[in-house]
């Protein structure tokens, strides 16, 4: 696996591609805080919250698409939140038998516009966040978070993972086929390999044993660093600039947002 | 194609993610200034122990738990259960650089992988870094003369576990759910899938131990828990508590904002307390969700129990596991 499979769009030349990444950040964070802010039912706040999510992936000349569908990614969670369908008071609209249990539930109106506020709000946050992740390259985002004040520690760590991340995968899924291989899976439909415990026990040795080796190759990798000249203190290449252009910006969003929110309160 | 390999298994869902647009602005930014504190803390205080071995170590590890929670293994009727490493990190590595790891592994999730939300992403790292982290640490440390492996399982399903628990009441503090049915819901789930994580923490801690037996228990978990540990696990058992009493606060559970408009957040949880009798007795909602929270305590205690029962039973076959030669490089 090639860490480059993560970097499909992030290259790009474009004036979304070429902002300042502590702009993007901060400015994707607001955005994000925005539609959390945005009262319940305000149904054309949202739509206005999409159009210029769709305007700044048209700038930034990536398939809309592609980020719709990542940004399904945290649909399933919606189950969560059903709930507030039927335990908000407000005036009945729909009332559902629940043959098995004999329940009846009642869908509120209040309840309606509080599950698909949420499910807008969740909806156009992913949005955001896909997008900053498609047209920001790592390096470039690692530099956000220390502009924006990050523990330097941390965004090393994270720096680290990153690199690393594909290397354990590969051993990570070399030990899934191996284990696939001995008999764990049975073929379809019949179950393989002991109980639910013995199963349990194999991943723990798996899981076990890949710590080992990790803790063993970070050793390697310290060595490998410290012969190089490493004393504990991470270097980073330039200091981010920021041009007025940046600056103009971010203002702007925050200004639209602002006035988006004005706008959401005034409508509902 | 290829973002659909490395979702799967790689990107397996974790079903403690909390996306952007499920927590209100209130609760998400108190869980962020929270989490921030324990960072700037975590940072300093590994600092002092590794180093400048710091990051390579951490960045490694935390590459470690992000591919470990790849491993699944099936259990029944297609759900298969998943691994989280909070608690496994927390006795192999101590509280604090285990923060750090689960810390990275949660923020790399959520950057690039849209696993959680950016502005949920403090409420994340509380929920499976902190809260996982803290309960795995002073459960193991709890038990672990009685058995090691005994309390390997007893943390990695309690932290589990008690991290539904807090999802579940930021969701309901958020007014995002009701109380009732998603602490049920959630706190049911877990402590089926906290048997899983109980069971591969236990049978990893058996491996590390015949693998590594040098640095195992001396170095890395024969640290005293020093003053400042002790304190951060007062800290996330007070604002557990204290989540819960603050919902309890609120006359009728209808999110924080509420509570915030009526009395203003400080008087509410300072008095929160003293309200919980009051609202006990009120009519309505107030009583079904009680009903809801004594049956999750019940649960988890008799839960507990049984967990703890099977641990011991299995505690001959891990003596046998960790006998066995581990082969490293298979």
């Amino acid at each position: 696996m090639h860490i480059n499979v993560l970097d499909q769009f992030k290259s790009g030349d474009s004036p979304i591609h070429r902002l300042d990444p502590r702009v993007k950040l901060v400015g994707a964070l607001a955005f994000i805080l925005a539609a959390a802010l945005t009262p319940d039912g305000a149904w054309l706040a949202f739509l206005a919250l999409f159009v210029l999510w769709l305007a700044l992936v048209l700038m930034a000349d990536v398939p809309p698409g592609l980020l719709l569908r990542r940004g399904l990614a945290a649909l399933p969670f919606a189950a969560a939140a059903v709930t507030v369908l039927f335990t908000l008071p407000g005036q009945a609209l729909l009332t559902v038998q629940v043959p098995l249990f004999g329940w009846q539930l009642t869908i509120s109106d209040a309840g309606l516009v509080r599950f698909v506020t949420i499910l807008l709000k969740s909806g156009v946050s992913v949005l955001m966040a896909t997008l900053l992740a498609a047209t920001t390259t790592f390096p470039d985002l690692l530099r956000a978070m220390r502009g924006i004040g990050i523990p330097k520690v941390l965004v090393g760590t994270i720096a680290f993972m990153y690199r690393y991340i594909f290397v354990l995968a590969d051993e990570a899924l070399t030990m899934l086929r191996a284990r696939d291989a001995r008999s764990a899976a049975g073929p379809a439909g019949q179950k393989g390999g002991g109980t639910v415990f013995w199963r349990a026990r194999i991943v723990g040795g798996m899981v076990g044993s890949l710590f080992v080796r990790s803790l063993a190759r970070s050793e390697r990798v310290y060595q490998a660093m410290a012969s190089r000249g490493y004393a504990g203190e991470l270097r980073w290449l330039d200091k981010p600039r920021s041009q007025t252009m940046d600056i103009v910006w971010l203002a702007v969003l925050v200004l639209v947002l602002l006035l988006i929110q004005l706008w959401a309160r005034l409508i509902t | 194609m290829l973002t659909s390999i490395l979702r799967s298994p790689l990107a397996a869902p974790q079903q403690l993610h909390i996306p952007d647009g499920f927590l209100s602005a209130p609760v998400a930014i108190l869980a962020w200034i929270v989490t921030m504190a324990f960072i700037v803390a975590a940072v300093r205080r590994s600092s002092q122990t590794f180093d400048e071995r710091l990051v390579p170590l951490m960045g490694v590890l935390a590459a470690f738990i992000f591919a470990a929670q790849a491993f699944n293994f099936p259990v029944a009727g297609g759900t298969s259960g998943h691994f989280l490493g909070g608690a496994l990190a927390a006795i192999l590595l101590g509280p604090w650089p285990a923060l750090l790891v689960m810390t990275a592994v949660i923020g790399l999730q959520g950057l690039i992988f849209q696993d959680g939300g950016l502005l949920a992403m403090g409420a994340n790292i509380f929920v499976m870094g902190i809260v996982t982290v803290w309960t795995g640490y002073f459960g193991y440390q709890a038990l672990q003369r009685v058995n090691r492996y005994a309390a390997g399982f007893t943390a990695g399903w309690l932290s589990v576990v008690l991290a539904a628990v807090v999802t579940a009441f930021m969701l309901a503090l958020s007014g995002t759910a009701s109380l009732g049915v998603v602490l049920t819901a959630m706190a049911g789930v877990h402590m089926l899938i906290g048997v899983g994580e109980g069971l591969i923490t236990a049978a990893a801690l058996a491996l590390v131990k015949a693998a590594l037996p040098g640095m195992f228990g001396e170095q890395v978990t024969g640290r005293k828990s020093d003053a400042g540990t002790i304190i951060a696990g007062g800290v996330v058992l007070a604002l557990v508590v204290g989540i819960v009493a603050v919902f309890f606060a609120s006359p009728s559970p209808d999110g924080l904002e509420r509570v915030a408009e009526d009395k203003g957040f400080i008087e509410a949880a300072q008095a929160a307390p003293f309200e919980i009798i009051p609202d006990y007795v009120a009519p309505g909602i107030a009583n079904e969700t009680l009903a809801g929270v004594l049956a999750v305590v019940l649960g988890t205690l008799l839960l507990f129990a049984v967990g703890y029962g099977i641990a011991r039973a299995l505690r001959r076959r891990n003596h046998r596991l960790a006998e066995t030669p581990v082969e490293v490089d298979q």
